[in-house]
């Protein structure tokens, strides 16, 4: 459905590098998660995609039309939506939504089945501007107006960035209904959590891809132990771990440190050395790693 | 499309206060405010008066020029340091210097002289005083040769007597004068800097890539920018007239008619001078500072303030260049002098010409895509 060949494109006379030559093949009615932190590349390949960009070298497909040659007909059959907010704020709910409707030469009663489920959440607040919403309200309304023309496509970059963790989940698992009713949807995020909720997804770093996979599939390639460290004053003890020879890499995650160990050194030894260190009380353990360890893992250290 | 577009475009201006109030009030204000304040004729000029002879003569000459009402007496010095300090500590504006025995050169050797000195910090009122001055001493010693030839000649001493009118504007209000000129100005404001804010706006706040991936094309985006800017143009120039009538009771000498049609394109003109500023900005910010930048060079070679005339020639070339120039022209024929549309017709043309040529260079510069 949609096909990316080899995009690379770079800023300022090429001295900033966006993309480097990616390749990605999201099939129909795929959910395809681009995973990355902020400056990553997402909004630079949702750009080229939503035919807002144009690319240095490759080429990219959307329903087998070119973006760059077929762009008018592709922005009929895609909804976009821009990480930033991007509907008028000092018009209604209901008036951002029939001004888009009409824009696509379309109503909204044409098409209410198929906004229905979202806009039925923000309904009762119809004649409320859009500037007043809550930013979970707001990515609502943002993905009623990109559906609103009834594409087969999807482009939602960071719909769940600022947005609080209630409305992240109802946003996701509007997504996945949207998925069930047979649409395209490729959708970046900073959050490593929403990766698992994707069918396939990316890792993306500076501007190349690390890993393409299934979440489960990134999982079970990495099959390095990961030991989770646990002890009393946490920042220092991160700075010996990663002071000790066996440790590859450690980081800070959550309320305990994560650390994969050089081939050969055991979490025996790491503990007499933290002992020697000073610090006392301190817990590894095995644990099963998740894609942001796996993410981690794959950053050049 | 175009009309849920231009529907658009209207609600969300109708919504924005401040619009409204720029549409209401910068006429009013602008027109009660610049024609009363920025006057050419100058009154209440300083005058120092260094009299050294005290004669009848030097006595007239004094009493005339604070009789015309141009000059104000302020101080009667001494000695010439005392007059030098009037002017130096800006006191005075113009300083008369009468010579001892002026009046017996005058009759002996029938041949006086008279200094005027005069602070050309403000170059108006020092060439403006110079002026006055110089006319009220030669209607004196026109009246001192009048007494001295007594018996009349055979031949009497030829003399032009100028008698002056004032065509178009018999009483010289400079009101009459600059109002027409301030709506002209205040067309190319809501033209040009409105419309360039909005169309950054969209910018800035990102609507404008939501709209890109839109089928919407792009003369379309334009054009519905551009109608609710016009109507709010010409709702202007309709409350501009009226409070020229009612403020300063200027009634338009020419046909209204002729001045909507000329509003009706100096409009798009203006319009398309907004969208080029906005196509070569990406925020409001700088689109203010631009539109600012141009306003003046607009403003200060249209001829509202300075006659072109007065120009040096390639002043005057970019005068004639500027779209603001021959709407401030016709403004000016069509209220004071009652100019007809076919008097006007090659301005007409130019008009029309810059409002193609604007329109069409930004439609072409507005990009959906970017490089």
């Amino acid at each position: 459905m949609i096909s990316i060949q080899n995009i690379s494109k770079s800023f300022n006379k090429d001295s900033v590098t966006a993309l480097r030559n990616i390749n990605i093949e999201v099939e129909r009615g795929e959910l395809f998660g681009l995973i990355g932190p902020d400056g990553a590349g997402k909004t630079t390949l949702f750009r080229i995609l939503a035919t807002l960009l144009l690319a240095d070298e490759g080429r990219a497909e959307i329903g087998g039309r070119d973006v760059v040659r077929d762009y008018k007909a592709i922005r009929r059959t895609i909804g976009y939506m821009p990480g930033r907010f991007a509907l008028y704020q000092d018009l209604s709910i209901w008036e951002n939504l029939q001004f888009y409707a009409s824009v696509f030469g379309t109503t909204v009663a044409e098409n209410y089945e198929r906004i229905k489920p979202i806009y039925s959440q923000i309904e009762p607040f119809k004649d409320r501007r859009a500037g007043q919403l809550s930013g979970g309200m707001k990515q609502k309304l943002a993905l009623s107006c990109a559906l609103v023309h009834k594409p087969d496509i999807l482009l939602l970059d960071e719909p769940t960035t600022g947005v609080d963790p209630v409305s992240r989940k109802e946003f996701w698992d509007i997504l996945q209904l949207l998925r069930g009713q047979g649409l395209t949807i490729i959708v970046s995020t900073p959050y490593m959590d929403e990766a698992r909720l994707c069918d396939r997804i990316a890792l993306l770093q500076k501007g190349q891809i690390l890993e393409q996979n299934t979440p489960d599939g990134i999982v079970s390639g990495h099959s390095e132990p990961l030991f989770s460290v646990r002890g009393p004053n946490m920042f220092a003890l991160l700075q010996a771990v990663r002071l000790w020879p066996g440790t590859y890499s450690c980081f800070a995650f959550g309320d305990s440190h994560h650390a994969y160990l050089r081939p050969g050194a055991k979490p025996a030894d790491l503990k007499d050395f933290l002992h020697q260190k000073g610090f006392e009380n301190v817990a590894v353990e095995a644990i099963q790693p998740d894609i942001e360890d796996i993410f981690m893992h794959l950053l050049p250290a | 499309m175009l009309s849920a577009l231009i529907r658009k475009e209207f609600s969300q201006i109708l919504r924005n206060v401040n619009i409204i109030r720029m549409m209401l009030m910068a006429p009013l204000i602008q027109l009660i405010i610049i024609p009363l304040a920025a006057d050419f004729e100058v009154k209440n000029i300083n005058l120092a008066v260094l009299d050294r002879d005290h004669s009848t003569y030097s006595h007239k000459i004094t009493n005339k020029m604070v009789a015309s009402g141009y000059f104000k007496l302020v101080d009667m010095p001494h000695d010439e340091a005392a007059a030098q300090r009037a002017m130096d500590e800006g006191r005075a504006d113009l300083a008369l210097e009468i010579p001892a025995h002026f009046e017996r050169d005058l009759v002996r050797e029938d041949e006086a002289t008279v200094k005027i000195r005069t602070d050309a910090v403000n170059g108006v009122k020092a060439g403006l005083g110079m002026n006055y001055g110089g006319q009220i001493i030669s209607a004196v010693n026109n009246e001192i040769r009048q007494d001295f030839v007594q018996m009349p000649r055979f031949n009497p001493l030829p003399m032009i007597d100028i008698n002056t009118r004032f065509w178009y504007n018999p009483d010289f209000n400079y009101r009459h004068y600059m109002a027409p000129g301030i709506l002209a100005l205040l067309l190319t404001m809501v033209g040009s800097m409105m419309c360039a804010l909005n169309i950054v706006r969209e910018r800035e706040i990102g609507t404008m890539e939501q709209m890109n991936v839109t089928p919407v094309k792009s003369w379309q985006f334009l054009l519905a920018k551009l109608i609710p800017f016009w109507v709010i143009g010409l709702v202007s120039l309709t409350i501009g007239l009226l409070a020229c009538f009612l403020i300063f009771g200027i009634v338009s000498a020419g046909s209204y008619l002729t001045i909507y049609l000329f509003a009706m394109v100096y409009l798009v003109a203006a319009l398309g001078i907004g969208q080029l500023i906005a196509s070569f900005t990406d925020t409001q910010q700088q689109a203010t500072l631009f539109s600012f930048f141009f306003m003046m060079m607009f403003v200060l070679l249209s001829g509202l303030y300075t006659p072109i005339e007065s120009m040096p020639p390639w002043a005057q070339w970019l005068a004639w260049a500027n779209p603001v120039t021959h709407f401030v022209d016709v403004m000016r024929s069509v209220v004071l002098k009652g100019s007809t549309f076919m008097d006007l017709l090659p301005r007409f043309w130019s008009i029309c010409g810059f409002a193609v040529l604007f329109n069409v260079i930004a439609v072409f510069s507005y990009r959906k895509r970017m490089g």
